[in-house]
């Protein structure tokens, strides 16, 4: 059976490259392909890679607090690439300073993120997660 | 004494070279104007004619030759996303010898495929989709390219899970395929060798005789590659030597013809400077781009619209009157060669242009970024600043006196320290024009040819 696709990267001008690693190994290890974008990917770099790879999901890390200026109009420029549907998740330090997480999460999900996730949360809650949600869609 | 005779068909001059094997020397060298229109053997004897008498005679243990006449190897390349698969397809064909036509990604459109249908391409070369990636569009691509009127053999490079499909629907649409290994098959993974390989079998087993060249296989060997093919594995011998024959090391090649200026690099371009991060498709580590806008004859007109008189004007001695009718003059009578003193100035100012701006499109540069931990430097293609060697070839470097100036002129400059070209690295020339020929060599002749070429590339200092 063919292994679900990932495109995975950091989006921005971030550097932050070691949560990345820790990412890429824990999905490889979990039975997904991971197409690891790195550091100082734009919006753009995971849309093309997930064209051409035909991935399932695309993960963005944003580790400098810029992710809420950075992935805005992620959702609009996947529709525009005709990818417009796939599972799209996004975490690390979202945004600048201490703010209720509560609230965060609803602002990326109305931009069209289907998961949000805080610094804190763990590679094997991402995994669980994008699991049963893969496994949605596909019974959909 | 052991004779080799070396020919390159080109695509205004056909040339020879009479090289002795076991002397490691260059006898004669001689030229004569490309009749590929008419009978390819004409120009030919024209030029062994105007051999030294004994050479005309000489039996030749080997009579290898390449070909860029007849529009050279024209290509057509496809992918899905330009960045990507079609950008990788696109420095294969390169880097395989191929004057590249266009390049089309995602689904071709009706407009694109008629325009591909009129371009008559040598070869098609169809990529899209990594490994196990997207199968949808190379798959339709495939449905269209069956459908159409193209003749010309088709190379299948994408993605390995949907390769026998698109290679039976293009087979069942009477299309000539063929199949190799997936050209880009992971994102940002660049594998070109065995596409280049297949190019190369595909141009000896049937280019040849589709551009009326096969007339010319009755006196040589065979004609092995196209000439940029040659130069490149020149450029490569040259760099990575061979057996206890040690190479130069990293290098850049500055080839300016009449209708275009190729530059090759051998050598990865690895980031230097400390904290810059390198992005973007991988860079091979021999690599080819042409640039068809710059030529000093067919492009002649080109230059003066791309660079400006002004520019043209600063890298001559002579005043240069009425530029543009000159211009216009050259870029249609090509095989004119330069005459008087003034001749050979104008060639020199539009070298110096066409050589500046092909290095500047081959060598990599740098993007600064400002972020919240302060700037970061981004490189994308070579850097080749590090770079120790760069050599000259094509008949401005033999003609003229001041060569090597020509190359200084590419060289890295403190306003612009985004474009990593060379900083300081010993400038050659190829003053003997046997760059091809050593290319042609390196298969059978690998160290001497490497010797011959050290011997005779001329030293600047």
């Amino acid at each position: 059976m063919k292994r679900p696709a990932v495109v995975l990267g950091v989006l921005g001008v971030d550097a932050h490259v070691v949560g990345n690693k820790i990412m890429a190994h824990a999905l490889e290890s979990a039975g997904f392909t991971v197409v690891n974008i790195g550091t100082f990917s734009t919006q753009q770099d995971f849309i093309r890679a997930a064209i051409e790879t035909a991935a399932n999901a695309i993960l963005v890390g944003s580790l400098c607090g810029h992710g809420e200026m950075e992935c805005r109009g992620f959702r609009e420029s996947c529709i525009e690439a005709g990818i417009g549907g796939i599972h799209l998740v996004v975490g690390g330090n979202l945004v600048v300073g201490k703010q209720n997480w509560e609230e965060v999460e609803k602002r990326f999900l109305q931009m069209g993120f289907n998961r949000a996730y805080p610094p804190s949360i763990s590679p094997r809650q991402v995994i669980e997660d994008l699991k049963n949600d893969l496994a949605k869609r596909k019974d959909a | 004494m052991s004779l080799a005779l070396l020919i390159d068909f080109g695509s205004t001059f056909t040339k020879i070279l009479a090289v002795d094997l076991a002397a490691e020397e260059i006898l004669a060298y001689a030229q004569s104007c490309t009749t590929v229109e008419t009978d390819i053997m004409v120009g030919l004897r024209r030029a062994l004619d105007l051999l030294p008498a004994h050479l005309k005679t000489a039996s030749y243990e080997c009579r290898l030759s390449s070909s860029s006449a007849a529009g050279g190897l024209g290509m057509i390349t496809i992918g899905l996303i330009p960045e990507l698969s079609a950008e990788a397809a696109r420095r294969a064909a390169l880097g395989a010898g191929a004057k590249v036509l266009t390049v089309y990604s995602f689904r071709l459109s009706a407009r694109e495929l008629e325009e591909l249908e009129a371009l008559k391409p040598d070869i098609v070369l169809l990529a899209g989709g990594t490994d196990g990636g997207n199968e949808e569009v190379i798959l339709d691509n495939a449905r269209l390219l069956a459908a159409s009127r193209i003749r010309c053999p088709i190379l299948i490079a994408g993605n390995k899970a949907a390769a026998d499909e698109v290679q039976s629907i293009l087979c069942a649409g009477g299309k000539i395929t063929l199949l190799t290994d997936n050209v880009m098959p992971e994102v940002n993974v660049l594998n070109v060798e065995p596409v280049r390989e297949r190019i190369r079998r595909v141009f000896i087993e049937r280019i040849i005789a589709a551009k009326g060249l096969k007339r010319a296989e009755e006196f040589v060997e065979g004609i092995l590659m196209p000439t940029p093919t040659a130069v490149l594995r020149a450029a490569q011998l040259l760099s990575q030597g061979v057996g206890s024959e040690k190479g130069l090391g990293d290098l850049v090649v500055m080839d300016i013809g009449g209708a275009t200026t190729d530059v090759h690099s051998i050598g990865a371009g690895n980031p230097i400077q400390a904290g810059v991060v390198r992005k973007g498709l991988p860079e091979p580590l021999a690599k080819r781009t042409v640039e068809g806008d710059l030529g000093l004859r067919y492009n002649a007109g080109t230059i003066l619209k791309l660079c400006g008189e002004e520019q043209i004007l600063r890298h001559a001695r002579f005043l240069q009157k009425d530029l543009a009718p000159r211009l216009e003059k050259l870029s249609q009578c090509v095989e004119v060669l330069p005459q008087t003193a003034e001749d050979h100035d104008l060639d020199f100012a539009l070298a110096s242009c066409a050589a500046r701006m092909a290095m500047e499109r081959h060598a990599g540069s740098i993007e600064a970024l400002w972020g919240p931990q302060g700037q970061y430097h981004i490189q994308y293609g070579k850097d080749l600043t590090g770079i120790e060697h760069l050599i000259g070839t094509g008949g401005i470097f033999i003609y003229h006196r001041q060569a090597g100036d020509l190359l200084r002129k590419t060289l890295f400059s403190p306003e612009e320290p985004f474009s990593l070209r060379p900083k300081n690295p010993t400038l050659y020339t190829d003053a003997r024009y046997c760059l091809y020929a050593v290319g042609l060599l390196a298969e059978r002749y690998s160290e001497p040819a490497l010797r011959i070429a050290k011997k005779y590339l001329k030293k600047w200092d």
